[in-house]
């Protein structure tokens, strides 16, 4: 079984703040992270691994510094890194980079093809959810987002049988292989990676493929040209001006505070008080 | 099958990466093993670089490092509740390169200095803890990890692993810190444009300034507080002995907080953004409090060693110093085709006897001991000085004849006449 898991280095976005006065985001200082939620993607590749065997390649669209994510992949088991990198993908939203993407699982299927693809649920500088989809589409993958377990997959009948978290539910879904899966956060939890895949990501060779190398020779749907999205403004939503009001209540009784309450409330919003009334009759 | 190392090296600080930097451009086969997340990230220091010692390892370190400001002025102040007593030195010779010390961002620095030392060689492993030495009888032989399958072997294992190290008391080459041999210092970093550093301080061109500190800031503990110009922020901090804070129920955020607000201090902060707050332990306990350094396959450098210069705020350069000279050792050892026992690896203590590492630590071995039994130093003597000052420059009819009576009068009333030559002998002492 051979299992993909695509992965996007971000910034940890935990530390990120907007300049007050500038609206741009300060990324000065901010350390690159794994994007959190591919972690819960890998670990469950990772886990398939460990229970039917195959391999794990991660694989990332960026800039040459991505290469560290990768590294980090590795060392939690992850067999092969491929970077996908060149000055033409510069400036992808999330149809060129699932352009792009695809491009590079089909490349990698032509050596070894290609069971599952894994993508995290979203990414946390993006949070846009489209890279995934974007991807199954392209490659005609079947697609299971926020999946919460894989219950079963079975490869001599190329069938996988997964829980999807619904709304108001959860829903089995069972569907054939290839496909691909986007996990739920906190479904798993990221191991603590072994002294030996500490030893074979320091020292692994990340592959590094360019525009060509990727498979992709039309430039007009990759990159900045590729990309239809146009980000036309950026801003911090301002803090409301209105200031919270202590209330006093002379009398420490639940009933006297609550009445002084809404007392309160009825003088600075009489209509309330109306349809309330009505109410009451 | 453990992997085997000629030498491991526990710790990616300055004295860490000085000597795995070292070992690996030799062509040993090195591995050094990092707690943090990266280098740097666990890092703290005030921070100024003292160009010799780096420049001792990597000559041209000047092409790409991340520095800050080179600095052309030092102050130093002695100060009371508003006002300060001080001293300038600047310099045009400090403003000609090759510089003498520059301000840096550790976290940049710290960076940099790794890529460096995987560059020469060695294997970098981060997120790592090692938790126990390998023993072979007396003998170590390896460290092990927090991570299944962890033990790892090596010919010899250096401690670099800072002023907790954990791992020397553990394997009981060290005893467990006296919070009267380490100070508690915090810092904060503020921004600022560039142009507002440049005509605050009065330099351009990447110089910049340091400023010493002491006396009533510290609130009578034993102490300093310093504050540096980096390219478009600038540090402030305060540090004092762990036991003083202890005593005084002082919390050193606080301290900081009272300091920042000194009349003399507040204007040069002002407009400035606060991104980064620190705090960090100090090996200061100087020559007395020094473990043993080196035994059957092991050495100890850097703060780990309590190789700082409390005095001269130098701590970063000795760790350097003692991470380049213990890794020159092991290279000597091996190359004789000799192992690294007690008896080979004791040539690093005679190195560093030679060196200013030790010759500097045992100048002042009295010092720790006498300033913190003579708290006089940080609030007496700073506010006779300025009150001394404030007497002889106020213009208010008295003739100076009698306000130098009076200033004597205010020195022999506080300290008396014999407390007075008992404190100039204690001074002489300790600077000896």
């Amino acid at each position: 079984m051979h299992i993909v898991v695509c992965i996007k280095q971000v910034p940890d976005s935990a530390q990120i703040r907007v300049h007050p006065v500038t609206n741009t985001i300060m990324r000065q200082g901010v350390p690159a992270i794994v994007n959190p939620y591919d972690l819960f993607s890998l670990e469950e590749a990772l886990r398939l691994k460990d229970r039917f065997g195959g391999r794990v390649t991660v694989l990332t669209m960026g800039p040459p510094q991505a290469e560290a994510a990768l590294r980090k992949c590795v060392s939690f088991g992850a067999d092969e890194a491929i970077l996908v990198t060149d000055r033409a993908f510069a400036g992808a939203d999330t149809l060129a980079t699932s352009y792009a993407l695809a491009a590079a699982i089909r490349k990698i299927g032509e050596n070894e093809a290609v069971d599952l693809v894994f993508c995290g649920k979203q990414t946390i500088d993006g949070d846009t959810a489209q890279v995934g989809p974007g991807i199954a589409k392209r490659l005609e993958l079947q697609l299971l987002t926020y999946v919460s377990q894989v219950d079963d997959l079975d490869l001599a009948q190329r069938a996988i049988r997964v829980q999807r978290r619904a709304e108001g539910g959860v829903q089995v879904l069972q569907t054939t292989l290839p496909c691909l899966i986007t996990m739920l956060e906190g479904t798993n939890e990221m191991r603590f990676a072994s002294m030996d895949n500490m030893f074979r990501a320091a020292r692994a060779e990340v592959r590094v493929w360019n525009r060509e190398q990727a498979g992709i020779e039309d430039v007009a749907r990759i990159g900045l040209k590729g990309s239809p999205t146009v980000v036309s403004k950026v801003f911090a939503p301002k803090a409301k001006e209105q200031k919270a009001e202590m209330i006093e209540t002379e009398s420490d009784q639940p009933r006297d505070i609550a009445l002084t309450v809404v007392g309160k409330l009825f003088t600075q919003h009489a209509k309330l008080r109306g349809g309330l009334a009505k109410k009451l009759a | 099958m453990a992997e085997k190392f000629d030498a491991i090296v526990v710790g990616a600080g300055p004295s860490g990466n000085a000597a795995a930097y070292t070992l690996a451009k030799s062509g040993l086969k090195v591995l050094q093993i990092e707690r943090g997340e990266y280098p740097g990230s666990k890092n703290v220091q005030g921070a100024i670089l003292y160009a010799d010692a780096l420049e001792r390892i990597i000559p041209d370190f000047r092409d790409d490092a991340p520095l800050e400001r080179h600095i052309i002025e030092q102050r130093m102040w002695v100060l009371d509740d508003d006002s300060f007593v001080g001293t300038h030195y600047r310099s045009d010779g400090f403003n000609k390169p090759p510089y003498n010390r520059y301000t840096i961002i550790r976290a940049q620095f710290d960076k940099w200095f790794s890529g460096k030392v995987q560059q020469a060689g060695a294997l970098l492993i981060c997120e790592t803890t090692v938790t126990d030495l390998l023993m072979d009888g007396p003998r170590v032989v390896g460290v092990r990890t927090d991570r299944e399958g962890g033990s790892i072997y090596a010919d010899v294992v250096i401690l670099a692993d800072g002023v907790n190290s954990v791992l020397a008391r553990k394997a009981g080459f060290r005893p467990e810190l006296d919070p009267g041999d380490v100070a508690l210092a915090v810092k904060e970093i503020h921004f600022m444009p560039e142009e507002v550093v440049e005509s605050r301080f009065n330099v351009a061109d990447g110089a910049g300034v340091v400023i010493e500190m002491f006396g009533k800031i510290t609130q009578g503990m034993m102490g300093t507080g310093f504050l540096y110009t980096n390219k478009d922020s600038i540090t402030v901090g305060v540090g004092c002995m762990l036991s003083d804070f202890k005593a005084q129920q002082c919390s050193p955020y606080k301290l900081l907080e009272e300091m920042k607000a000194h009349p003399s201090i507040r204007p040069l902060l002002e407009g400035g953004e606060m991104k980064e707050y620190c705090a960090h332990l100090i090996p200061e306990g100087g020559y007395k409090a020094m473990p043993q350094l080196y035994g059957e396959g092991w050495m100890i450098v850097g703060d780990s060693g309590m190789f700082v210069n409390a005095v001269h705020r130098e701590g970063s350069n000795l760790a350097m110093t003692t991470g380049r000279i213990a890794a020159e050792t092991v290279i000597e050892v091996l190359a004789a085709g000799k192992a690294c026992t007690a008896g080979n690896l004791s040539r690093y203590r005679a190195k560093l006897d030679d060196s200013f590492v030790m010759k500097d630590l045992k100048k002042y071995r009295e010092l720790p001991g006498i300033f913190h039994r003579n708290p006089q130093f940080f609030t007496d003597y700073p506010e006779l000085l300025n009150r001394a000052a404030h007497t002889m420059l106020k213009v208010d009819g008295i003739d100076k004849k009698t306000k130098e009576r009076e200033i004597r009068r205010t020195f022999t009333r506080k300290r008396s006449l014999f407390g007075l030559m008992g404190d100039a002998f204690k001074l002489w002492r300790a600077f000896e």
